[in-house]
């Protein structure tokens, strides 16, 4: 029974452990925390399930309520997916584990609501992956914003203007994306996806689909934050609390990029939506933009967590000229950017949350080489995770960044390979610049190396290294040896999975 | 031409209303008005499904005694109904969401204005 | 915020009306799956009831109608309802919410799906109720009226 409903599973245990999340918590306050990362676990586990399914015997479909689509709701597991929604699992589960040790400063009082908002989001960003019913991906759309607004709101003073900022952009984006679905539902009477996929060559060229296609693309492009549509993103990461940032920067644009993915190469050709309509090139050079102003403003900020917010805008940009330049090597591009984004990304997040943490700010201007003492084994995780940023072999982020440029060569578009290139140095230069301080700058006079430790942690967790507590420094360790294995193991993915799903047409 | 725009006034109305919500989200100052115009723009979209589900002379999707389940086609068209009651939901859960933020700010920085609001913000 | 004012007439009719309007909402609940209605309209209505109280009578006394801490465990538990629906028949052999496959002995398909539904919108009419009244209550918490 549970092998039958597996495709199902995951997004119904999030939203009944998060429902229940407030019933429990009148017993203790405790099982909150507790309920959320058993949770995220059974949800992982039901991913790589979904997974190994998909691999033995090709895609899953789901039929809820037994209505058979296109008039029922149907759930579909195919390879990308399956892969997706198990890389979302894991990393929440991590940033879950390492939230153990911060709940005690950052969310004092509001626990409970807190790890329910945040089995929401992962319900949220489950059904969005899984669901093959157009409608039914705008209402977990709504279910993952939604959430996300109240986990951001939770933050600092300036976390609430930034919360209703985002609101704002982000209601007008899955606006867009309704009335887009709107057009497309009028003219072909059809919401299921593989339905659609048959009946949109009959009408490809009518003027409503081609403005239900680009609103559909402006939408989800505000949620992924593509250059220009941005705006919310800096403000929305810096001041948000540290599990919040680390859970929403890694899952909450790339579930958009899917989305994206999914409408364009699977819903409409692949051939129609690069040649007859130039929706692809449009997105290309936004991204392509997007990756150089991403990555210059980068450079100019003093607090890492708003460096790290900007570099998302330019990594993201990585994604959206995987997806414009449309051919096979830029598709594999864009998918392994996805799985290693969310990794790199997530091991940054973290080891900002350790820093403030431990010395109650992150900014750049004020590391120096005491922070090498104090903070050991994150530091060393930022570094693995900086090297896989910049693209340096055999990390992950060389892999996909190759495909890429690969693309490019392919389309024989010199300055989409320009703009890879360049801006691989631009994030060479803003994250050297911590490395360099952090290593090689000594501390201020008066401060010998080794002195100055917080040593706030009496039970002699970390073998006398300085770090507070293992619940914080293991996450993050674990999150930056997985992007070792993801870059050696990379041929297994590129084959295994993403070659067998490449989009018809390309 | 003219049989064109007349023909079409319901969807002229409807984009009326949409440069309407999106005119107050982005030029308004006061935050509650912007929450204003983000429902209108929301309420815009749920009369364009409603109204793209009417047709002539066909009645309320309701089993009629008189006419019977068979004559599908004498019956407006449910589907849109049903999204749009989705549609409100959410748009009732945004607006509740958006309500909690901006009571947070107020108490915050006490001001709803954008300009004072930004100039606190850059000087606490 | 205006403070509060004893008003004779708007106390007397709030008092009056009220339970109509909750009996209405039950009828719209319950008619909710085969004409005009259903459980987010008939939830909505039964909100407006209990708001109508906390906002002509104060927040205080309208605690004696329903109690503000009951909001967020009432929600729950309404979804509760409408997921426990789906899981059972989950359970029992068939898809989530495949309202065929409930246990209930004795009764057809099509009347078993209308048993389903049924408790769905229940289900929905009391998370609906529950959320709205603890969205005002949240909304006003801090401020006195007397």
């Amino acid at each position: 029974m549970i092998i039958n409903n597996s495709p199902a599973l995951a997004p119904l245990l999030l939203l009944a452990a998060a429902i229940s999340i407030p019933v429990l918590a009148l017993l203790s306050k405790r099982l909150a925390y507790l309920t959320a990362i058993a949770t995220s676990l059974v949800a992982t586990a039901v991913s790589v399930l979904n997974l190994w399914r998909v691999w033995e015997s090709g895609p899953l479909r789901y039929h809820f309520g037994g209505w058979t689509p296109p008039i029922g709701i149907e759930y579909v597991v195919d390879p990308l997916s399956a892969f997706v929604a198990l890389v979302v699992n894991a990393v929440a589960l991590v940033v879950l584990w390492h939230a153990m040790g911060l709940a005690d400063e950052e969310i004092a009082g509001r626990a409970v609501p807190y790890y329910s908002l945040v089995l929401l989001l992962l319900c949220g960003a489950n059904g969005m992956i899984l669901t093959g019913d157009l409608f039914n991906l705008y209402v977990f759309l709504e279910i993952f914003s939604l959430a996300c607004y109240g986990l951001i709101g939770i933050g600092e003073k300036q976390a609430a203007v930034a919360s209703f900022r985002y609101l704002i952009m982000g209601t007008v984006g899955a606006s867009f994306y309704l009335l887009g679905l709107g057009f497309i539902y009028i003219v072909t009477g059809s919401l299921n996806m593989a339905d659609l996929r048959n009946i949109l060559p009959l009408v490809y060229g009518n003027p409503a689909i081609t403005a239900g296609l680009t609103l559909i693309v402006v939408g989800m492009g505000i949620k992924m934050a593509i250059f220009p549509l941005h705006g919310w993103l800096p403000d929305a990461y810096t001041y948000a609390p540290s599990t919040t940032s680390a859970l929403i920067a890694p899952l909450g644009t790339k579930v958009a990029a899917y989305v994206i993915i999914r409408v364009l190469f699977y819903v409409f050709d692949a051939g129609y939506v690069s040649g007859a309509l130039p929706m692809t090139d449009f997105i290309a050079w936004l991204a392509a933009i997007g990756i150089i102003y991403g990555s210059v403003l980068a450079i100019a900020q003093n607090e890492m967590k708003r460096m790290l917010a900007y570099s998302s805008v330019a990594q993201i940009g990585y994604i959206g000229l995987g997806i414009g330049m449309a051919n096979p090597f830029g598709f594999i591009g864009a998918v392994l950017h996805i799985v290693n984004h969310a990794f790199m990304k997530g091991t940054l997040f973290l080891v900002a949350a350790n820093l403030r943490k431990n010395s109650g700010h992150s900014d750049i201007a004020r590391l120096d080489a005491a922070y090498r003492k104090k903070l050991p084994w994150s530091m060393a995780a930022f570094t693995l995770a900086a090297l896989s940023m910049i693209g340096l072999p055999p990390t992950a982020g060389f892999f996909s960044k190759w495909y890429l440029a690969l693309a490019a060569v392919d389309k024989g578009n010199w300055v989409f390979l320009a703009v890879i290139l360049v801006s691989s140095l631009l994030n060479a230069v803003y994250f050297f610049r911590i490395l360099e301080r952090v290593y090689l700058l000594p501390p201020p006079a008066g401060e010998k190396e080794g002195e100055g430790f917080p040593l706030k942690s009496k039970t002699g967790a970390g073998l006398g290294l300085g770090e507070e507590k293992w619940g914080l420094m293991i996450p993050a360790c674990v999150l930056s040896f997985c992007l070792l294995l993801l870059g050696i193991g990379n041929a297994g993915i590129v084959k295994g999975v993403i070659q067998r799903i490449i989009p018809i047409g390309m | 031409m003219i049989d064109f725009i007349l023909g079409h006034y319901v969807y002229w109305a409807i984009i009326a209303l949409l440069i309407i919500g999106l005119y107050g989200m982005i030029f308004k100052n006061n935050l509650a008005k912007k929450l204003i115009g983000m429902t209108i723009f929301q309420v815009a979209i749920i009369m364009f499904y409603v109204a793209s589900a009417s047709k002539w002379a066909a009645t309320v999707p309701v089993l009629d005694t008189a006419l019977g389940a068979a004559e599908a086609a004498k019956y407006i068209s449910p589907l849109q109904h049903c999204l749009m009651l989705t549609a409100i939901v959410v748009g009732v859960a945004t607006s509740g969401v958006a309500f909690a933020l901006v009571i947070s700010i107020f108490r915050t920085y006490k001001t709803l204005t954008e300009s004072v609001l930004l100039e606190r913000m850059k000087s606490s | 915020m205006l403070k509060y004012k004893y008003n004779p007439i708007i106390l007397m009719v709030s008092r009056v009306v009220s339970p109509f309007i909750m009996l209405f909402a039950l009828y719209v609940i319950f008619h909710g799956h085969y004409s005009p209605g259903g459980g987010f309209q008939g939830g909505t209505l039964l909100a407006a009831s209990l708001l109508l109280i906390r906002l002509a009578a104060g927040s205080e006394i309208a605690q004696l109608q329903f109690r503000s801490v009951l909001g967020t465990p009432l929600g729950s538990l309404g979804v509760l309802i409408y997921f426990g629906a789906g899981f059972t028949a989950l359970l029992f052999g068939g898809q989530f919410l495949n309202y065929g496959f409930l246990p209930v002995a004795g009764l057809t398909a099509a009347e078993l799906r209308s048993l389903g539904i049924l408790m769905v919108e229940i289900g929905v009419g009391l998370a609906v109720m529950a959320i709205l009244v603890a969205i005002y209550d949240d909304l006003l918490e801090g401020y006195q009226d007397d």
